[in-house]
């Protein structure tokens, strides 16, 4: 970062409001020319707002922009990229059938006549992936690519289209720690040529390694904006909460028994595109332990959740519950042994949004006494049991009966939490139980999954993010391109060696 | 559901919508009576009259409100499992078949026991035709607008080739091809002598919160709005999705089957081959307009009854043609269909959910 730089974008006094909410209640924030500007904040802080203000995604309701110190009124996100602003949104936005180049081609307007001039745009691809060091085939497709290598093709393309100021929401979320490590370092490099980075995360780790300086959102609000040289991991995390963090929760209250309660054999399954997404994975699972399954997303662990839970078919090998094996693609015979499951997808698959929180609490349960009685569902005993678990599993909701929708993604997720553990379950499988969730929600998230191994349960614990897994899990098993690349105790754990294995590198 | 709750603020701002569809379907239909060169106040005032106010005119809109009662309910039930189900009308042919057939062939059966008898054939007529889409669709994956809209056809043929041409069912002594008459003991008696309302009346609005119960009560109806709102989230806790939507399909076929049987018991005594007149597709803008609530599916088919039952008389009063109540039908389901139209000519406050919210709606995996 340059000392004295100007400002590249500065925005006065932003407000958005929506019914119900104030999204952005007065900001100011300003990043300068050449830094790397962090955008910290919890899921509901307001980020995504402001970053779509910047890229004229939406207009706001009171408040200034200026580019360079020229005052901007942006009417949709074209204009954004006119004043060099270009945006990498954390879901892609390409068109996986077309090569690279084809998808630098839309949206712009190069070509000459009804002749796509796609040889020229190859070349400059070319050159910017050389000088930026994010090597990428112009010629491939989309869906041929890695996704660390699409995030480059992104950020690429908005370096293209001549953006000067670039935003990145939540970039590593899908990497492995070697792919972060190389998109910081073609931080750097843009940063310093003069351009300006900014970065949206909740992760605080990134935010030290990478960023110059650090602004803190918190209920739509600016805290306020800090050198990140002179912060500590602990500041942010007390602003961006609003109180202390307690980071390391004690995974010392539960002791792994001798019982096994899950255990995979040989087991392979396919792939919604029918590619090989199991290739022979064999674990054991037991009382009282959470075992960590680590991998970049798209290695397997969706499939491996659907195999054991019954939702999908599996091609070969077995999948026992204390013993008893199971039919396969029979989710209910899995329920009825006592296998719970937090899917990945919690409001496609983990509760039916539009039913009442009461109804989703009693989803598997609706069947069984003394919930049912002869075919009629007892709502009387419904209700007491809906008000029991909101209680117990401290959800916050207006009342039971209200549409599950309507809840933030944490009391969606204790809605879920609540129902597959208050069934006593031998078994828990959790498929990235905290994506998406605010710090504290994720806190509590973390200490269920532990009470549930303190009380004897098995837990499964599927997750993308290594740090909750180095967090919660007993042991951890790196799962790569569908087979189990290892499996370490967490005491053993070294986290250079863990993001090898994720990599696809064996030990 | 108690009189206090119907009228709560929140079940009155759920029914405005509806209601002004209905009038800005009538002024559609005024606008064209005017573009005809008619009078539109009086073509209103004929349809009036002739659904309430000329002599048996109520009683006639209430036998005419029967049918479309029992097929709203049936159309609600399969849209609350998220099916489309267009074979209503087969489901109601094949209903009055097997109605008619236990209504004249079994003899000598006191009412009490013919009448509940036939009916009960007459549902399991609909739920056998409406099964059939249901297998088909849990199987296959197979669409089933596709399947019981052909299976209409199907319907249709096969009552044609029963009743006429001296077929199975046909009265050989009859000149014209119908069914032979009904027993006298099959017919549902008259509720109120000198009009034609029968007793079916009674099992109409018995049939209302029998759907509710079913519905919101028992746990086949727990499953059916768990697979009509997520069918993923569904299938993931053990709700065999397959099963519910064949089960869903044979309730829904049983009450259209119901609908055909009431109507031959207790209104013509007979079966021709041809009678319904779309009474089955015009349901399915009943239940639309319910909303698929099994309580106001009762508001909803006394509104179509009146229609179709007034549309004759203003034919003859004013010339203006009976097709004028499509016109109402068809542009109270765009309104409904499109409610942001009625909120905007109506100035209508519109609180959505919150934007933060927004990326994700039930839907999961579709079957």
């Amino acid at each position: 970062m340059t000392a004295g730089a100007a400002p590249a974008v500065t925005l006065r006094g932003i407000v958005k409001q929506f019914p119900g909410v104030v999204a952005n209640d007065h900001i100011d924030f300003e990043a300068l020319q050449g830094e790397i500007h962090a955008l910290l904040g919890e899921n509901g802080a307001g980020k995504s707002t402001l970053s779509n203000i910047m890229t004229g995604l939406y207009r706001p309701d009171q408040g200034e922009i200026y580019v360079h110190g020229v005052p901007v009124a942006f009417h949709a996100p074209r204009d954004a990229l006119a004043a060099g602003i270009g945006m990498v949104h954390q879901h892609f936005r390409l068109a996986a059938s077309f090569t690279v180049a084809e998808n630098f081609a839309l949206g712009t307007h190069e070509s000459r006549g009804v002749r796509l001039e796609l040889g020229g745009i190859e070349r400059r691809v070319s050159e910017l992936a050389q000088r930026y060091r994010m090597p990428v085939n112009p010629r491939a497709r989309i869906w041929q690519l890695s996704v660390g290598e699409r995030q480059r093709v992104e950020i690429l393309k908005a370096l293209y289209r001549g953006a000067r100021i670039l935003i990145l929401d939540e970039p590593t979320s899908l990497l492995t720690p070697q792919e972060a490590d190389n998109l910081f370092a073609t931080l750097r490099l843009m940063s310093a040529e003069g351009r300006t980075v900014i970065f949206i995360s909740h992760k605080l780790e990134e935010v030290m390694a990478v960023s110059d300086r650090v602004t803190i959102l918190r209920r739509g609000r600016s805290l306020g904006t800090v050198l990140t040289a002179a912060t500590t991991p602990r500041e942010l995390a007390r602003l961006m909460v609003g109180r202390d963090v307690v980071f390391s929760l004690k995974p010392e209250g539960h002791t792994v028994g001798e019982t096994v309660l899950l255990e995979l054999r040989e087991l392979y399954a396919e792939s919604d595109l029918g590619t090989v997404a199991l290739h022979g994975v064999n674990l054991q699972l037991h009382a009282g332990e959470i075992l960590g399954i680590a991998g970049v997303a798209g290695n397997g662990q969706r499939e491996l959740a659907e195999v054991i839970t019954g939702m999908r078919p599996r091609v070969a090998g077995s999948v026992a519950v204390a013993g008893i094996p199971l039919r396969g693609a029979d989710p209910r015979q899995a329920i009825d042994l006592g296998l719970a499951h937090v899917p990945e997808d919690r409001l496609g698959t983990g509760v039916a949004p539009s039913l009442t929180i009461a109804d989703n609490l009693i989803l598997k349960d609706y069947r069984r006494p003394p919930i049912t009685t002869a075919g009629l569902i007892r709502y009387d005993r419904v209700r007491v049991r809906a008000g029991d678990l909101i209680e117990r599993f401290d959800i916050k909701a207006v009342s039971p009966q209200t549409p599950t929708r309507l809840l933030s993604g944490g009391n969606v997720q204790k809605v879920l939490l609540a129902r597959e553990l208050s069934g006593s379950p031998r078994v828990l499988v959790a498929a990235s139980p905290t994506r998406g969730l605010d710090v504290a929600a994720t806190e509590s998230v973390r200490s269920l999954l532990l009470q549930a191994a303190a009380r004897g349960v098995g837990v499964l614990l599927i997750s993308e993010d290594l740090d909750e897994i180095l967090t919660l899990a007993d042991r951890i098993a790196v799962l790569y391109e569908g087979r189990v690349m290892g499996v370490v105790d967490r005491a053993q754990a070294d986290v250079e060696e863990l993001g090898l294995m994720m990599a696809g590198s064996a030990r | 559901m108690t009189w206090r709750r119907l009228f709560r603020p929140a079940a009155v701002a759920l029914a405005a919508q509806p209601i002004l569809s209905i009038v800005c379907g009538f002024a559609v239909a005024g606008l064209a009576v005017l573009a005809s060169g008619a009078d539109p106040v009086q073509a209103f005032s004929a349809l009036f009259q002739g659904a309430f106010t000329n002599p048996r005119a109520f009683t006639e809109t209430m036998i005419a409100t029967l049918p479309y009662i029992f097929l709203g309910l049936a159309v609600a039930l399969g849209f609350k499992a998220g099916l489309f189900n267009i074979g209503a009308e087969g489901q109601f042919y094949l209903g009055a078949v097997f109605g008619v057939f236990i209504g004249y062939s079994v003899q000598g059966l006191p009412g009490i026991v013919h009448v509940p008898l036939a009916l009960l054939a007459g549902m399991l007529g609909g739920f056998l035709w409406a099964a059939i889409p249901g297998i088909i669709k849990a199987r296959t994956g197979a669409h089933e607008v596709i399947i019981t809209i052909m299976l209409n056809y199907v319907a249709f043929q096969l009552t044609d080739f029963l009743i006429n041409n001296r077929g199975p069912l046909a009265d050989k002594t009859s000149s014209a091809p119908r069914t032979p008459f009904i027993q006298h003991a099959a017919q549902l008696p008259i509720l109120i002598p000198g009009t034609r309302l029968h007793a079916g009346l009674f099992v109409a609005l018995v049939a209302i919160p029998v759907v509710w119960f079913l519905l919101s009560r028992t746990t086949v109806g727990f499953q059916i709005r768990t697979v009509g709102l997520n069918p993923s989230a569904a299938r993931a806790a053990g709700i065999s999705v397959g099963w519910t939507l064949v089960i869903t399909m044979g309730i829904s076929g049983a009450l259209a089957g119901l609908a055909g049987a009431d109507e031959v018991l207790g209104v013509s005594h007979f079966m021709p081959p041809s009678f319904s007149t779309g009474y089955g597709f015009d349901s399915i803008a009943v239940a639309l307009l319910a909303k698929s609530n099994p309580w106001a599916i009762l508001p909803a088919a006394f509104l179509f009854g009146a229609m179709r039952n007034g549309a004759t008389f203003m034919q003859l009063q004013t010339q203006v043609s009976a097709d004028l109540i499509s016109i109402v039908q068809a542009t109270v389901i765009i309104f409904i269909a499109a409610p942001a139209i009625i909120r905007w000519i109506f100035r209508l406050r519109h609180t959505p959910a919150a934007p933060v919210q927004l990326a994700k709606t039930d839907g999961g995996a579709t079957i």
